[in-house]
């Protein structure tokens, strides 16, 4: 994917008294933004057969949200008044934010409990967990029938017994936090060394105020299900739902960065410092350590909860069979987890991240989508349109996140900052 | 390191989260209500079908003219919801097969319940169970989340999907409007039979266990609604099972703010923990560098 050079780690200097304002201009773009290239060149680094083939997507992706917004949600999506949620929201939402708990999970373990190993990947987790937050809010935009009124919770009218006012307050505080605790990266690229100070200070109050606002939040998304208890199959419905959100979102989180450090290693290896590599199969091992305890919990809660509720006679019905997939891959992970971290087999541990991804993502779905209204006959989960939207919006996150890595020093310290630890 | 203008910051920012805490705790409080509080009673012995209920909800509230005629009866031969047409209807009579084999018809639309879902649900209370009875939504203020709609057990709310600039909410505010006017809602009005009552919920309640009681072989000992879901404004009688006409059968008698209530109470507990259990953990694990003691002298322990 990182198809530039090396070039933008070298600084051009150029001394300021000999260049007029618009050269001054031009040579901050050419830092900046085009990676120490013309413009021309950069333009051309771009076409690349698989920008092309992104760019196709999001262009098609991009035509069905306009069309959403000038002729109505009924255009892109199932619009039924049965599952007014479909895969916006079961997408970026209620799959997306648990993954994004990577910036609370990580900056908590370096932050506040010291532990020096996570400190490599500590920037890309909150960086991740920004971004993720970020488009489950475009998300929303997407889904709202009025978008344009989003801040109505904040300031025009609280429906304060509402979860999801809860969660309307918490995601929009915590993606400020969370821009604040990335800010020290922002500041580094644009040489902006007062206000990097202002924003290394705020750390350790900002990695605080998030574990609270996630702590809620994440447990929070699952919480508004607990008012749909004819809706929601016996075999997902338990008081414990916002619990086992929570612990859930912690072991998606570990498995997020354990996957997204590998994929650092291959497509962003010019990009990180060699410490950064030399790190990663360590903190693999540390993560898929924690991860097989964090799961190991979740199982029992799980499976205790379960038992709570009375709800194992409906094990033997397809909707049974179907949940014997999702928590048999619950039962796997941990152990998998284990035996890797026994062997130091990092392959493995990763594989295994790959695989509580897909768990998790798959336990979201069955929660909010798959088996949600179980009762009713003739339910379509969602339109082909709502899928291709999604990935584009995914593609567009991809995108970005690696314009950020090219750009700013997160897989890396920057030369005037070393070893700060921010 | 932590310095007092950092303490300052967390200090205040559990203060500020905690207020947050505080409202959500007490905007679930127990509803208690308006004991005049208005209903509706349908007695479903007595419905004959002739859907001019549905004809005069179709007037009162100016929506749109339906398909076919409102004397058509070929429409029985499928069960519709009251959402059918997205903006068409606010309620609709579906016929079932009563045990002597005679039809037997129900009335669907908004049971205006007296702790409602979707209150319960909307974030930014533009959904309300207004003081009279009827609970009423407040185009104003409403996001167009649709939470109500996922939280509703009676599957009633519907959203006007195919509008992109101000889609609503749809669904029966038991004529609020006329109600205020002194009228009675246009579905009781219409009735031939008297299917339909309208009146204060104690007093509909009343009258139905009195036909109860008066004749226990025309109904069921049942009255729908006087505890479903925490009890409802609109009540059903009836002779055959209400699970046979198509209420849900899961609903239960705990009222819906309760389910999420345990939840939101521990706001306040998690936002007060986290900073103590961390902070704490932060200042007991972590020890000044050198020098850092000789700047700022004042933050030695003081005995006052």
């Amino acid at each position: 994917m990182n198809e530039f050079g090396d070039e933008s780690a070298e600084r051009h200097v150029y001394p300021a008294d000999e260049l007029t304002g618009a050269e001054i201009i031009s040579n901050w773009f050419r830092d900046k933004i085009f990676l120490g290239l013309s413009f021309k060149e950069y333009m051309k680094t771009l076409i690349t057969p698989l920008n092309i083939a992104a760019g196709i997507v999001v262009m098609a992706g991009l035509f069905l949200i306009a069309v959403r917004f000038i002729f109505g949600l009924d255009q892109i999506t199932e619009a039924s008044n049965e599952q007014p949620w479909g895969l916006f929201l079961t997408w970026g939402l209620f799959s997306g934010v648990p993954f994004s708990g990577s910036g609370f999970v990580v900056g908590t373990g370096v932050y506040i409990f010291g532990v020096k190993r996570y400190q490599p990947i500590v920037k890309n987790a909150i960086l991740l967990g920004f971004l993720g937050y970020l488009f489950a809010v475009i998300f929303l935009l997407i889904d709202l029938g009025r978008p344009w009124r989003i801040y109505y919770p904040m300031i025009i009218s609280f429906g304060t017994a509402s979860v999801m006012f809860l969660v309307a307050w918490h995601v929009a505080l915590y993606l400020t936090v969370q821009l604040f605790e990335f800010s020290p990266s922002i500041f580094a690229w644009l040489n902006q060394k007062y206000l990097r100070k202002v924003a290394v200070s705020a750390t350790l109050g900002l990695t605080i105020f998030g574990v609270m606002l996630s702590t809620l939040h994440q447990s929070a998304l699952n919480a508004m299900f607990l008012l749909a208890p004819g809706k929601v199959h016996p075999l997902w419905y338990t008081s414990y739902l916002p619990w086992l959100a929570f612990i859930s979102a912690i072991g998606a989180a570990m498995a997020l960065m354990i996957v997204v450090s590998k994929l650092t290693t291959i497509y962003f290896r010019n990009r990180a410092s060699p410490e950064y590599l030399a790190s990663i199969d360590d903190v693999t091992i540390g993560l898929g350590k924690a991860s097989s305890f964090v799961l190991f919990t979740y199982l029992g809660m799980r499976l205790i909860s379960i038992t709570h509720e009375g709800s194992w006679g409906y094990l033997n019905s397809p909707i049974g069979y179907w949940f014997l997939v999702e928590i048999g891959l619950f039962a796997i992970v941990p152990l998998m987890y284990y035996y890797g971290v026994l062997k130091k087999n990092v392959k493995l541990i990763q594989v295994t991240g790959v695989f509580t991804m897909i768990a998790i993502i798959l336990n979201r779905f069955n929660l909010t989508l798959i088996t949600f209204n179980y009762q009713l006959p003739n339910r379509e989960l969602f339109f082909w349109k709502e899928a291709l939207v999604v990935i584009s919006v995914i593609i567009i996150e991809i995108l970005i996140y690696r314009w950020i890595i090219n750009r700013m020093p997160v897989l890396r310290d920057h030369p005037d900052f070393p070893n700060d630890g921010h | 390191m932590v310095k007092r203008r950092d303490l300052i910051k967390i200090g205040a920012t559990v203060v500020a989260a905690g207020v947050l805490g505080a409202q959500n705790v007490l905007g679930s409080t127990d509803f208690e209500g308006n004991p005049e509080r208005l209903g509706m009673l349908t007695d479903t012995t007595r419905c004959i079908g002739c859907r001019r209920c549905e004809a005069a909800c179709n007037k009162a509230n100016n929506l749109p003219a339906p398909k076919t005629s409102f004397e058509d009866t070929s429409v029985f031969e499928e069960e519709r919801k009251p959402y059918v047409a997205d903006v068409g209807s606010y309620t609709a009579v579906n016929r079932f097969e009563g045990e002597d084999g005679k039809p037997v018809y129900r009335k669907v639309q908004c049971m205006h319940c007296d702790e409602p879902a979707c209150v319960t649900a909307c974030p930014v209370a533009a959904l309300t169970k207004s003081e009279a009875g009827p609970v009423v939504w407040d185009e104003t203020i409403c996001i167009g989340c649709r939470y109500c709609i996922t939280a509703c057990p009676f599957y009633v709310p519907a959203f006007e999907y195919s509008s992109a600039f101000d889609p609503k909410i749809q669904k029966c505010f038991m004529c609020n409007q006329r109600i205020k006017d002194g009228l009675v809602p246009a579905c009781a009005e219409a009735c031939p039979v008297e299917a339909i009552q309208f009146g204060k919920k104690k007093d509909l309640l009343k009258m139905a266990k009195l036909r109860i009681w008066g004749s226990p072989d025309k109904y069921i000992d049942h009255v729908y609604g006087e505890t479903e879901a925490g009890g409802t404004g609109w009540m059903y009688i009836s002779k055959l099972e209400f699970e046979k006409m198509g209420f849900p059968e899961n609903i239960g008698t705990t009222s819906f703010p309760k389910l999420t209530k345990d939840f939101l109470s521990m706001v306040n507990l998690t936002l007060v923990s986290w900073p103590a259990l961390l902070g704490g953990f932060y200042m007991a694990s972590h020890k000044k560098p050198h020098g850092e003691h000789d700047e700022e002298p004042k933050e030695e322990i003081k005995h006052e």
